[in-house]
């Protein structure tokens, strides 16, 4: 393309110095679009600025809540960059997140009084085969109908929320709950135990934290990593090497929803402790922005999904003190990975001068 | 009986949503673009329709704004993927994660508001014929998206514009070679791809049902994108498989109308679950899908 003079040219390798300031620049970009378009709506961009990206970070209380919204993202981001590495787009986080929630809910719900030390585990893991199974729909009809993955990993996330309100003004709805559509409120050790005392913070983030380690281990280390990625570029190449595509794309999509089946746990086990219909909030969706985010580097997802969930925070701040619509988060989520799309390719190409105004 | 010309006379309108958006669809896949932003500029171009028509713009207003805002949101996807060649299904996941944004954003303040809907035309003699007489009371939108559907299938398959998009989406360097803006006419189908999702969400918001609700697309576009694909890419099976979606969509109120005692949340699903099931059925015949599918979709071209 050109651009005045010049033309972009692929570079021969892409540069590690701007697979870093992109982002940033990314960063930046979006902040001046967004502020502009709070300008457009009549509020002060100071105001909402220091509400949305500064209070967040500034006192440990409010830290301690973006902490617990970046949770969710980290898992379930680093799960979905193991698929989107291999080309494997699983998009239904969603659904695989809201399927863990009813899985691990299924506990409480059916034994109300239930005590022990292994009650939250057992959620855990529940969850986790809850976001599994919700997944092989996708991974059959990829593997053994050749159907795009992307269409059937969505329509699954919009059954899973039909399911979740059938649930809820059905058969799990509280008895005594005045006929709202949520579940029992769950009891003590049917919650996570907290990790810093005084927030909410819980072990989650503790889960989260080692499972992005090894998603590290994996791609860095090992060479299953290597053959699901592989398996994913160049289907052909692997077919010769011996690696399998089906396999890629069964670990992929199973890896995925066991991951967003354990925040979905998480979830209605953590802050919530019930399950209602707003588990349902959309971190599934926001989790595809963290990955390309981070550039589907497990480092890099760490960073991208704090920054997402300072967003949250600071979007619910901005929201009581400037007034600003909570769906300004939303946009700003979009317009932030339209930003960083357009940046990295300056991380491929680079500029050069058009000889003359000739093309090649 | 009630329940059967409910279903024919109301699945041309619950199909209209989706017809229009998998049109412009289908013609971006030709040229050879995935545009996975569907649901969002179809979010977008509903709120803009909405907001037009609530303030007394019209109808007519409502639709041009619509589709003109899903066209302008299409031109940032075009040019993140084909002028910067980032990867087409991030940019598609963004634009629409974006679209769905712009569109609760601005339709905070419209929660639950309503607007009059079209009139619906009565034709003589055939609309007042038993059963099916309902096929024939329709609104003008649905007449003129019978007409675009042809249209576009004329121009898909008889005119050089059709056979130059078509050799754009197969063979790209080909079309080069011989002379033809492969970038420019991508460009162009996309936009009208956006345009035509644009129009999609008007009527589905100031039309089949002019209320604004958050989220109300619900899903059309992504159906939207499957309905290109069952339809091996034939403008004439899009048509006949947005009607099927028309009257699976209606089965929920078809059934209230029939009382019969449906559990409500499974006929909500059911459109998502016939969407994977013959999502499945067609995409298992890959010698149908290698016939008929465009060979560069979403590869990015360039020198």
């Amino acid at each position: 393309m050109r651009l005045g003079g010049f033309r972009l040219a692929r570079r021969d390798r892409a540069s590690r110095k701007l697979a870093v300031v992109a982002p940033i620049a990314a960063l930046l970009l979006s902040i001046a679009l967004n502020l502009a378009l709070y300008v457009a709506m009549g509020r002060n961009p100071v105001a909402v600025f220091h509400a949305m990206l500064i209070e967040p970070v500034t006192s440990w209380s409010s830290f301690s809540e973006v902490l617990l919204k970046m949770t969710p993202l980290l898992l379930i981001a680093q799960g979905l960059a193991i698929g989107f590495r291999a080309k494997v787009i699983n998009i239904g986080a969603e659904g695989q997140f809201i399927l863990g929630a009813i899985f691990a809910s299924a506990i409480p719900v059916w034994f109300p009084q239930v005590t022990g030390a292994w009650v939250w585990p057992s959620m855990i893991a529940l969850g986790g085969i809850g976001g599994m199974l919700w997944a092989i729909v996708p991974a059959i009809w990829r593997v053994r109908l050749n159907a795009s993955e992307i269409l059937v990993t969505l329509m699954m996330s919009l059954i899973a929320a039909q399911l979740l309100n059938f649930l809820l003004v059905g058969p799990w709805k509280d008895p005594m709950g005045f006929n709202f559509p949520q579940s029992v409120i769950f009891p003590l050790d049917a919650t996570l135990p907290l990790l810093f005392p005084g927030t909410r913070v819980n072990v989650a983030l503790a889960i989260a934290l080692i499972w992005s380690v090894v998603c590290w281990f994996h791609i860095q280390r090992s060479f299953q990593g290597y053959q699901l990625i592989v398996g994913g570029l160049a289907p052909q190449a692997a077919g010769y090497a011996g690696y399998s595509q089906s396999r890629a794309i069964w670990m992929s999509l199973l890896i995925g929803g066991l991951a967003a089946g354990l925040a979905g746990a998480a979830e209605v086990a953590g802050p919530v402790g019930q399950l209602q219909r707003s588990i349902a909030s959309g971190y599934g969706y926001s989790a595809i922005i963290v990955a390309y985010l981070g550039g589907l580097h497990p480092v890099g997802i760490v960073f991208s999904s704090l920054l997402i969930a300072i967003l949250y925070i600071g979007g619910d701040n901005a929201m009581v003190s400037a007034g600003l619509p909570i769906a300004a988060v939303r946009v700003f989520q979009g317009s932030l990975l339209v930003c960083y799309l357009a940046a990295i390719t300056l991380v491929r190409f680079r500029l050069i001068r058009e000889p003359g105004g000739l093309r090649a | 009986m009630i329940g059967l010309s409910f279903i024919l006379a109301g699945m041309l309108a619950a199909a209209m949503p989706f017809l229009l958006a998998a049109l412009g669809e289908l013609v971006a896949e030709r040229s050879g673009v995935l545009n996975l932003g569907i649901e969002g500029m179809m979010a977008l171009g509903a709120v803009t329709g909405f907001v037009i028509t609530f303030h007394g713009g019209g109808h007519a207003a409502g639709f041009l704004g619509a589709g003109l805002a899903g066209a302008a949101l299409s031109l940032i996807f075009a040019w993140l993927a084909l002028s910067l060649r980032a990867n087409q299904v991030a940019v598609g996941l963004a634009i629409g994660i974006l679209g769905q944004g712009l569109s609760a954003l601005f339709g905070k303040s419209y929660e639950s508001m309503t607007v009059a809907g079209l009139p619906k035309l009565h034709l003589p003699v055939l609309s007042d014929l038993p059963v099916v007489g309902g096929v024939f009371v329709q609104d003008i939108v649905v007449w003129l998206g019978m007409a675009a559907t042809l249209a576009i299938w004329a121009v898909l398959r008889l005119t050089k514009l059709g056979l130059i998009i078509r050799a754009v989406g197969e063979n790209p360097a080909a079309a080069r070679a011989l002379g033809y803006p492969v970038i420019a006419i991508r460009y162009g189908a996309v936009m009208f791809g956006g345009l035509m999702a644009g129009l999609a969400g008007a009527y589905a918001a100031t039309v089949y049902t002019p209320l604004w609700a958050d989220g109300m697309i619900a899903g059309r576009g992504w159906i939207a994108l499957a309905l290109v694909v069952f339809a091996t890419w034939m403008v004439g099976r899009v048509f006949f498989g947005a009607i099927l979606f028309g009257a699976v969509s209606l089965a929920q109120l078809a059934a209230q109308a029939g009382g019969v005692n449906l559990n409500s949340q499974l006929l909500a699903s059911l459109p998502y679950i016939v969407t994977i099931v013959v999502l499945g059925l067609i995409s298992s015949n890959k010698r149908l899908l290698k016939m008929n599918g465009v060979a560069s979709l979403g590869e990015p071209f360039g020198p």
